[in-house]
């Protein structure tokens, strides 16, 4: 339950007058943005390089290639050989790793200050010369696989997370998992590799982060000289997708070995693309806020606390990202109660607050943690530089975080509503259950009480 | 992006060291280190309250917030076997009911002024944590909060039954889960009799049984004012924190000593249980009881570990299993040092068909690492890294936090920041070997695989 609270911390609050004076930016001849984010309290830097790349950039056949070739980056290059990269981080004392999401791909090392300069060197040199071999690849893709059964293929409440993405979208590529279908996975080649790594990793398509304990200039500088040598590329344009209006619910059902039910209901909702002119996204965020923003937000209060028809419930909704977005209601069942009991008490919540709308003391509350959240910010320079670089890599750029503060702190009661009631509609809505299935593949009832799995 | 989000950032990160073990991995990062690149470590206050808790303090004005936190010796460990989930569910239960304050009470006063609660729970230890904003209005009515919550908690019985539903659910889900099943199988291999065997949160028939009475009598026992450890960082003066540290803990129970755990058996018989599961891959655990938190081999162990499985990328395990053959996407070591000594555990998941050859690959791995022990240059690469690494160890309000409540609770040395680099700089290659000799028999193993390869099922 305290997991719910920690939770907003991870998120975004509120921006402090003055920590915007502190972030720099300037772009190289050879059109690499670099941002840098001073931050003095500690002898460390973090350096990020973002590439406007990720699963949501891949075709039919080759899903999982952004990801497979995230870990490929770690294979070497013509003078670093394979494992040198992180051997050397770790020398420095470094810590180092990277991931890929449906809009972006990142790499990161932590460091002491003093060593940026070789963290700046691994990095731009494999921004252009990566190896890429059939022997390394071929070990590589089995690493993925390995990662697939982990993450997904024997996890049930991330499998009908997949299944329910490839339900809710159609058209738009969020169609597709981000580590890929394994049936791609297993055809893969190094030679599909080659392709997206020579089709998006280029200057031109990247973002430098720098966020510690160093001045500006000279990071300026210390970039011009590592990455300055990089070439730029044509880049090929991004594509444009959209997500036909849906033309009425969905409903899916997805079993796997567990002990609970689980439901999750997804509607369609847009993301910001104008954070200064736009209000419906902000009004979606504080919606979220009033369902679940602490444990005694409606869904946790009236559910879980109250009803006790549900052991967890919550709401969830990112106004941030390349393609559009959900807005997310789900709920556990109780023992004795079913997915379909806990569906019907979160439409209950959602028509009481149609009918009766939302308290001003409800949005600031929400309002109040926001806040805070922005200066417990401050204690994590990793994750100031992580919000940098998100929102440049889609698109909206580092200037609009105190925009969209200041617009979040405007919304009205009134706006929440008018979300609520545009949005939370039964045609716009995808509904995946988890069916559980007992794990010896025999009927439920036979292995009633305590545990119900083979030993 | 603000508020409240949703899955599908950053699900499919490249190699974190050992995901499945955020949490205990963070318990051994919260042991290590300092530097020889000249750098200030933080200069800690240490006094007695008057109440009799001890003090940690490290004051700070970067940032306008505070954080503390209260830890005593009330973790799973002081369970009594058929009561198992007691310590569990108190702890679960502080801020849900305290005097004058219902459960929405307590959620929404922090929410309104944006404070936050956070919990840790082991076998060793229970914790309360608060961050708020450092203004005297936020902070006194966060601390007001927190001082009711730790000190005069009702455990509702209404609330108490709601609860022991929920947590028996998650324990009936996690009984379908190999990472549990397998955890579990694994704890109990190691430790047989003792309490460090017993599952930290419980099981459904041990909860089933609790009552208020078990849990106000484990709380008057165990959440004593001479046990407890408080910890201070941030935006607070000196005269500040002693008021705060006594405000926290004046109305907890006197103290006694926390009783004392038996010993624990550190030579197992080798054992493997191999437990069906229909997950496509075998999850494998491999250990033995491993070392306390005050064991004079702690360095040796530390740095050798960090060789062996701990160092992410770089280390042995990783490099064979991982990077020369594909077998697996995580593959670590640890200790998990504890008051007692704590596991020393490898583990891996493999798909089936090649969980028994990457076992004895993992096997070979040890064997070999524990008899020739490290090569200098290994040896080298992990002070380089252990050490070159400090700074980023303490370079946080909240990493700093949990440096105190571990300094504070297990009785290490004021100085074990500044210590810390010069105590790995001195490890040598024949300590290691020595150490893990000592501590670990790769032919004493306990090894439980869940979903084990069906052929081979016994």
């Amino acid at each position: 339950m305290r997991a719910y609270l920690l939770y907003i911390t991870l998120l975004f609050g509120w921006w402090q007058a003055g920590a915007q004076a502190e972030v720099f930016e300037r772009t190289l001849s050879n059109g690499l943005k670099v941002i840098v984010k001073e931050d003095h309290r500690a002898p460390v830097v973090v350096q990020q390089i973002w590439y406007k790349a990720g699963s949501m950039d891949e075709n039919v056949g080759t899903t999982g290639i952004a990801h497979v070739l995230e870990h490929m980056m770690f294979k070497g290059t013509q003078d670093v050989p394979a494992g040198e990269f992180s051997k050397r981080i770790a020398a420095a004392g470094g810590r180092e790793n990277a991931f890929t999401s449906s809009d972006y791909t990142a790499y990161f090392q932590t460091l002491h200050k003093s060593r940026l300069p070789l963290a700046m060197q691994l990095e731009s040199d494999r921004m252009e010369n990566l190896n890429l071999t059939a022997p390394e690849f071929a070990k590589e893709i089995k690493v993925v696989m390995e990662e697939r059964r982990m993450r997904t293929d024997d996890e049930p409440q991330s499998l009908m997370h997949e299944v329910m993405m490839a339900t809710v979208y159609q058209e738009h590529p969020y169609h597709h998992p981000i580590i890929g279908w394994m049936s791609d996975l297993q055809n893969l080649s190094v030679n599909d590799a080659r392709v997206w790594y020579n089709r998006w990793y280029a200057p031109n398509n990247a973002t430098l982060v720098i966020a510690g304990d160093v001045k500006a200039e000279e990071v300026f500088k210390l970039a011009q000289r590592h990455y300055g040598g990089v070439s730029n590329r044509r880049l090929a344009p991004q594509r444009n997708f959209t997500e036909s209006g849906q033309l009425g619910i969905k409903r899916v059902v997805v079993k796997a070995p567990a002990e609970l039910p689980q439901l999750v209901m997804g509607y369609h909702t847009p993301t910001l693309k104008k954070p200064a002119q736009e209000w419906k996204p902000y009004a979606l965020e504080m919606l979220a806020g009033v369902l679940d923003g602490n444990e005694s937000a409606r869904l946790n209060k009236h559910l879980v606390r109250e009803q006790k028809i549900a052991s967890s419930a919550g709401a969830g909704y990112d106004s941030t990202a390349r393609g559009p977005s959900l807005f997310i209601l789900e709920a556990t069942p109780s023992e004795g109660k079913t997915a379909e009991d806990v569906e019907a008490a979160l439409r209950q919540e959602i028509a009481q607050l149609l009918k009766e709308g939302v308290s001003e003391e409800e949005l600031k509350r929400v309002k109040a943690q926001v806040m805070a959240s922005e200066v417990y910010k401050r204690d994590s320079v990793f994750y100031q530089a992580m919000q940098i670089g998100q929102l440049e890599s889609i698109g909206l750029g580092h200037q609009a975080i105190p925009v969209m503060l200041a617009k979040l702190q405007a919304v009205t009661a009134d706006q929440v509503l008018e979300v609520a009631r545009e949005f939370l509609q039964d045609d716009n809505l995808t509904v995946a259950t988890l069916d559980p299935q007992p794990l010896s593949g025999k009927p439920k009832h036979q292995s009633k009480g305590g545990s119900s799995h083979v030993r | 992006m603000f508020v409240k989000k949703y899955g599908r950032v950053d699900t499919a990160r490249c190699a974190f060291i050992h995901p499945t073990r955020l949490v205990k991995s963070m318990a051994i990062a919260a042991l290590c280190c300092v530097s020889t690149i000249a750098f200030a470590t933080p200069s800690i206050q240490h006094w007695q309250s008057a109440s009799g808790a001890k003090v940690l303090f490290v004051e700070d004005h970067d940032i306008p917030m505070l954080d503390v936190a209260v830890s005593v010796p009330a973790g799973s460990s002081f369970d009594a076997a058929d009561k198992s989930g007691v310590a569990g569910l108190t702890h679960q239960m502080l801020d849900l009911g305290a005097e004058g304050l219902n459960e929405d009470d307590i959620s929404r006063g922090m929410a309104d002024i944006g404070a936050q609660f956070g919990g840790s729970f082991d076998q060793d230890m229970a914790g309360l944590s608060l961050r708020t904003l450092s203004n005297e209005a936020e902070r006194g009515k966060a601390l007001a909060i927190m001082a009711r919550v730790l000190q005069h908690p009702l455990f509702p019985e209404a609330i108490l039954e709601r609860e022991k539903a929920r947590l028996i659910s998650a324990l009936k889900e996690a009984e379908t889960k190999p990472e549990s099943i397998a955890d579990k199988a694994f704890q109990k291999a190691v430790y047989g009799a003792h309490p460090y065997a017993l599952p930290v949160h419980g099981e459904v028939a041990s909860v089933e049984k609790i009552t208020v009475q078990d849990m106000k009598d484990f709380y008057r026992a165990h959440y004593t004012a001479g046990n407890a450890v408080v910890a201070i960082m941030g935006d607070v003066t000196r005269a500040q924190a002693e008021v705060i540290a006594q405000q926290l803990t004046v109305k907890l129970s006197d103290a006694v000593a926390p009783p004392e755990l038996p010993s624990v058996a550190m030579r197992i018989q080798a054992s493997e249980q191999r437990i069906a599961h229909p997950a496509t891959q075998s999850h494998i655990l491999t250990g033995v009881p491993g070392m306390a938190r005050t064991d004079p081999d702690y360095f040796p162990l530390y740095v050798g570990n960090y060789i062996l499985g701990g160092g992410g990328f770089v280390s042995r395990l990783m490099h064979e299993v991982r990077e020369k053959r594909g077998l697996v996407y995580s593959v670590y070591s640890y200790f998990m040092p504890l008051k007692q000594p704590g596991a020393f555990q490898i583990g891996l998941q493999t798909k089936k068909e090649q969980a028994d050859g990457a076992l004895q690959l993992v096997r070979k791995t040890l064997a070999e690492f524990v008899a020739k022990g490290p090569t200098d240059k290994e040896l080298l690469a992990a002070k380089q890294n252990i050490v070159g690494g400090f700074p980023m160890r303490i370079d946080s309000n909240r990493k700093i936090l949990g440096y105190l409540s571990v300094i504070g609770f297990y009785g290490l040395p004021l100085t074990y920041l500044d210590d810390f680099t010069g105590k790995v700089e001195k490890v040598t290659v024949a300590q290691v070997r020595d150490a893990f000799a000592r501590h670990i028999d790769p032919q004493a193993m306990a090894t439980v695989i869940v979903g084990a390869p069906e052929e081979t099922t016994k």
